[in-house]
């Protein structure tokens, strides 16, 4: 595992530059690949770029779409802001945690599903919305929500 | 670049140059802003905001310390919108803040306690918004409170610029932003290096040395216990600060007074076993020069880096780890003293090493590691008991109800209590170099070192990499083999600045024989143990001290300390010789660079 | 009887040779097309406002060999979505317009900085890129244009947060000065403007100053692209020229019953009922980034407050104490008077506070945090209480 992850590391280093520009394309390569950043990629990447740990860590942990806490394969964010949380995305939470038994902030066991609140998405006027991955998904009703992840448990 | 501009500050004209800060012109004029963030030692970061101004036709107020003055600029600095922004500004940060203040070991050093009482925030305005935190005593050195961080990072600046360490940083954002380590690991699991320049610089009590004063008193208060002490040469010039001396005041003689007062059996001096130290590291010197120039022999590597700060061991250890080979294998003047007081000073007093309790006075948190160090037992024993940094000491000095600077002066105890002008000067940078070429130029050449009054001054002084070289002609018969070699020797002091220089050696950029490397910026005088604040002004003072303190001694030299002559004949033989190396000699350990 | 919005058809106008437009430029000359952008009035269209062509000005006249040119698509601001809209139907416009700002200032490398929730955009315009790069080299132009995505953070749409951000650190806004135009990405001279303004300056270089000029008022010129959201007879993104006051928005956009419009996101000025008809939109009035979120009766102004409060708590980026502090004592302050843990008078304290905010804050966000904040407070007190 540990030589795999060097080699992969080294692989995106070799891609983007080792200069600390390459920190955030890099840090966002290995969440496509293990779904968060796990410690052994944060060092790895840190001496990839020459820079300390701490300084990968305090810059990962600014970013909300950078976990540094093991996450699920498919991580739904629904948005919280004001027009989506008048357009009743609590019903979306209740119907996904209903769905999937997980609330805002867990995890499912299978590993599959992370589910998060999240701030405005930039879809206002098509609220409520969400995302899963890369994914966004509007104008959700409880039934849609069904829809989609009942897609999502096949993949 | 340098254009002069016309400014107003309340009224007052005043010229000055073009990109001076307002912070800066105003204290020029005398007119004091308050500031948090600010640390005259590191880049601005303007995040505090209590240092905030009016300026003319800006309806916002500006950051003093973060804002250039620019032509025609108009400044207020005391209005109505200004002190209510400042008074708020207090406020927030209380309302963030452990207010634990009778309980801190920072109260008397608190720039936010300070602020608040000068802007009698005594009314809770705002919700109290406290976490509930845990402090961090992982490590040996130092001691992580993060409820009483008020974010202004200077600390991450410090580890950063000064240290070139990068140990901590700021993460997360918003209401949860907070000073940490690599995923929040507990101090003593990161590559922190002890040397507690955060500490100096932390403006609250959020750093703070770990301290030991507990066990000292319980050692002291037990009859059974004969408990030593020795002190460090940075300590005496910098103590007197915590009584209200000016910083540069010497407090040699009554700080051996008041330790006898409180109650240890016997006060010594590190000072001596930096002579010590100079013997053994001098000679290894010579022994390497003679193996690489003579012998050619490739497992000897050059330049030797010296080996007396803990902090900069560390620092190899983690950093540049494939540079080892180079470090002094000298164990540093604290660890020769502890292992010699529970062999040597124990045989020679009859007193059993067991009930021996050695304590140690520095300017310096790495010197807590040090002495934990588990290579540090080679009596048998842990070679150094406890280690109390100055601050520590004057803490102590108060409990004990001692009035110190009534105190007559007294002198250190034999043995281990004499030292010459050399070990002094180990509490500055460049002192090591100094005290080694002192020596060792004489046993090459059988002559005082060409400088007048002994003085180096290529190695003093407060640039962060020095370097010096020095003509090695009429050499005696047994140092033959150097005569005509040009010695050439650099030093550095923080260690951002070792960082720079040690590259440079691995580039091939430069080469040396011989490199003192120091921790702390300005050497162990500006330690991480020392009494707070610090700056430049301070440093300056206290290494002018230092070498007052050096001038002052009947002895100069290393190799003249009669005590450490009357050791080598007693007890070790020679310098580097077999008991030399099994006591005073040590190993380093590679650890994590990341 | 309200009178009819002047709307605009110039940002998604789809029949426009972009190539003929540059060379169109090339042919005038540089000098000469910046006098063109200053004189059309053109102001940044993220929300600060400031002047296009002076922006672009300073970067041309600065000797650095190199430059940088950055498109700002980090929006993030609640209600807004009109950058996204832009880069889903009219993105070879984006392109093209930091093409042409590259070629008057001698920029050479570029990039759209974008927010990780428009990562689903990358493939449509990494194409659209591919096409453009080749297109500019026919004209002897080298300019080479990069993707980069965001990762979460709303104050990386500040400018100086956001080169930091691009730089592989933590997004937090550095001192002013040193500005980007002197001293931006990588340290070298950098524009850094909102998409929508990239538009505007290819729309500026088809259609003249002139022509331009004619839109909106003599304070906000041309036209804005507007997300519109909330209690609305129609939601999504318009184009209307600035210049209109709150109620004529209103009378084609409201529900019949609106109670409020939040004007230029959660770091704008709510506008009660009272004062839809004597509020402009635009700098003369409520500065926009261009969001419009419609309240009406049935909305809770307390929620709606409360709701920006958590926003802002999460999204400052906790570096100055003002607003990292502050944003936390407006939440829990209101939270605290709803449950009468504090007196109503406490509102008068968070109001100072909100003040101290706007005054000294080290960036853009929280000098604006107070927005909502004050004119929600001040016009909706007895709901923020009771």
């Amino acid at each position: 595992m540990i030589s795999n992850n060097e080699e992969f590391i080294s692989q995106l280093a070799d891609k983007y530059g080792r200069n600390r520009e390459s920190l955030l394309p890099m840090l966002q390569e290995v969440m496509d690949q293990f779904y968060y950043l796990n410690e052994d990629c944060m060092i790895t990447i840190a001496k990839e770029l020459d820079i300390s740990t701490a300084d990968v860590y305090g810059t990962a942990s600014f970013y909300s779409f950078l976990d540094t806490n093991e996450q699920g394969k498919h991580v739904i964010r629904v948005c919280q802001t004001i027009i989506c949380d008048m357009k009743r995305k609590e019903d979306i939470i209740d119907a996904i945690t209903e769905l999937i038994g997980i609330k805002p902030g867990e995890t499912t066991h299978d590993g599959k599903f992370s589910l998060h609140y999240t701030n405005c998405l930039g879809a206002c006027h098509k609220g409520p919305a969400m995302l899963i991955n890369d994914e966004p998904y509007t104008e959700l009703t409880p039934e849609k929500v069904k829809d989609i992840l009942v897609s999502y448990m096949k993949k | 670049m340098n254009n002069i501009v016309n400014i107003v500050i309340n009224d007052t004209p005043l010229q000055v140059a073009e990109g001076t800060s307002i912070l800066h012109a105003a204290k020029m004029m005398n007119v004091h802003i308050p500031t948090l963030c600010h640390h005259e030692d590191l880049c601005v970061a303007g995040n505090c905001r209590i240092c905030v101004v009016e300026v003319e036709n800006d309806p916002n107020l500006v950051a003093a310390c973060a804002t250039p003055v620019r032509e025609n600029m108009h400044i207020l600095t005391n209005t109505s919108k200004i002190r209510t922004a400042r008074k708020h500004i207090l406020e927030l940060l209380l309302t963030e803040h452990n207010i634990n203040c009778i309980k801190c070991s920072h109260s008397n050093s608190c720039e936010l306690q300070h602020l608040a009482l000068e802007y009698r925030s005594d009314e809770e305005i705002f919700i109290d918004l406290r976490k509930p935190s845990r402090t961090d005593v992982s490590s040996y050195a130092i001691q992580k409170d993060d409820s009483k961080c008020i974010r202004c990072t200077r600390c991450v600046r410090t580890c950063a610029q000064l240290q070139g360490v990068n140990a901590l940083t700021m993460a997360n954002k918003g209401n949860l932003a907070k000073m940490s380590t690599f995923k929040e690991k507990p101090m003593a699991e990161v590559v922190c290096t002890n040397c507690g320049q955060c500490i100096n610089r932390c403006p609250t009590g959020a750093l703070t040395e770990r301290t030991y004063i507990e066990d000292v008193w319980n050692a002291i208060y037990n009859p059974k216990k004969h408990v030593i002490v020795q002190t460090a040469p940075a300590v005496r010039v910098a103590l007197g600060e915590r009584f209200g001396l000016k910083s540069g005041h010497r407090v040699t003689g009554k700080m051996v007074a008041a330790l006898r007062a409180m109650g240890f059996d016997s006060v010594l001096d590190t000072d001596w076993s930096a002579d010590l130290t100079i013997m053994e590291e001098g000679t290894e010197l010579l022994s390497r020069l003679k193996k690489v120039l003579v012998d050619g022999n490739t497992s000897t590597v050059l330049p030797m880096f010296t080996s007396c700060s803990p902090g900069w061991i560390k620092f190899v250890e983690h950093i540049f780890p494939e540079m080892i080979p180079n470090l002094s294998t000298c164990k540093s003047p604290q660890q020769m003293f502890g292992v010699l007081a529970k062999t040597y000073y124990a045989k020679k007093k009859e007193i059993d090493p067991a009930n021996i309790v050695s304590v140690s006075i520095m300017p310096c948190t790495a010197k807590k590691y040090e002495a934990n160090r588990s290579e540090m037992r080679d009596s048998g024993f842990q070679d150094v008991d406890y280690v109390l940094t100055t601050r520590e000491l004057a803490s102590m000095i108060q409990q004990s109800g001692i009035n110190v600077l009534t105190l007559k002066n007294e002198t250190y105890d034999s043995v281990m209590g004499e030292s010459s002008g050399a070990g002094v000067i180990f509490g500055a940078t460049g002192g090591v170099m100094e005290a080694a070429i002192r020596t060792a130029y004489e046993l090459v050449t059988g002559r005082e070192v060409p400088f007048d009054e002994l003085r180096i001054t290529p190695v003093r002084g407060f640039d962060g990499i020095k370097e010096a070289s020095l003509l090695l002609e009429n050499t005696t018969e047994e140092y033959r083999f150097l005569e005509g070699v040009e010695l050439k020797v650099a030093v550095a002091h923080g260690l951002a600045n070792a960082r720079n220089l040690v590259q440079a050696i691995k580039d091939g950029l430069v080469s040396y024989h011989f490199v003192e490397v120091m921790a702390c910026p300005g050497g162990c005088l500006g330690g991480g143990g020392q009494p707070i604040p610090t700056n430049i002004d301070i440093r300056a003072k206290r290494m002018d001290a230092i070498y007052k303190e050096d001038e002052k001694m009947s002895y100069r030299k290393s190799h003249e300390n009669q005590e450490v002559l009357t050791l080598y004949e007693e007890f070790l033989g020679k310098p580097n010789g077999e008991l030399s190396h099994k006591l005073l000699h040590t190993y380093y350990t590679e650890r994590n660079r990341y | 009887m309200a009178t009819e919005l002047k709307r605009t058809e110039l940002i998604f106008r789809e029949d426009i040779d972009h190539s003929a437009l540059i060379r169109k430029i090339m042919k005038m000359g540089k000098d000469s097309f910046i006098t063109e952008l200053i004189e059309s009035g053109l102001k940044g269209r993220g929300g600060a406002g400031f002047p296009t062509g002076l922006k672009w000005k300073i970067v041309k006249e600065d000797p650095n060999p190199v430059k940088y040119i950055i498109c700002n698509a980090d929006e993030g601001e609640p209600g807004t979505f009109k950058d996204k809209e832009i880069l889903e139907k009219a993105s070879e416009k984006v392109i093209w317009g930091m093409a042409l700002a590259a070629y008057i200032t001698g920029a050479k490398e570029g990039y759209i900085y974008i927010r990780a929730e428009y990562k689903y955009l990358s493939t449509k315009l990494k194409i659209a890129i591919d096409r453009m790069e080749s297109h500019i080299r026919t004209l002897g132009i080298n300019f080479k244009l990069g993707l980069i995505f965001g990762a979460g953070a709303y104050i990386c749409g500040e400018e100086t947060a956001l080169i930091q951000s691009m730089e592989g650190r933590r997004g937090e806004p550095t001192n002013k000065p040193p500005y980007p135009v002197n001293k931006g990405y990588l340290d070298r001279p950098t524009v850094v403007n909102n998409v929508e303004t990239f538009v505007n300056a290819m729309i500026i270089a088809d259609i003249g100053a002139e022509e331009y000029r004619k839109l909106g008022t003599k304070a906000s010129q041309g036209s804005k692209l507007f997300s519109i959201s909330g209690d609305c007879s129609k939601e999504g993104v318009f184009e209307l020229e600035m210049g209109m006051t709150v109620q004529q928005f209103v009378d084609e956009f409201g529900d019949g019953d609106t109670k409020a419009v939040q004007v230029g996101g959660a770091s704008g000025f709510c506008v009660p009922r009272k004062e839809f008809k004597n509020t402009i939109i635009g700098f003369e009035g409520v500065p926009t980034g261009g969001s419009m979120k419609v309240f009406n009766s049935s909305r809770s102004m307390y929620n709606i407050l409360e709701n920006y409060l958590i926003f802002f708590e999460e999204e400052s980026c906790g570096q100055c104490t003002p607003c990292r502090v502050g944003t936390q004592q407006l939440l829990h302050g209101i939270r605290a008077v709803k449950r009468k843990e504090k007196p109503k008078i406490y509102l008068d304290e968070l109001l100072r506070l909100a003040y101290t905010m706007k005054y000294a804050s080290k960036c853009g966000l929280g000098r604006s945090v107070g927005n909502a904040f004050r004119s929600i407070i001040e016009n909706f007190r007895e709901e923020i209480v009771y």
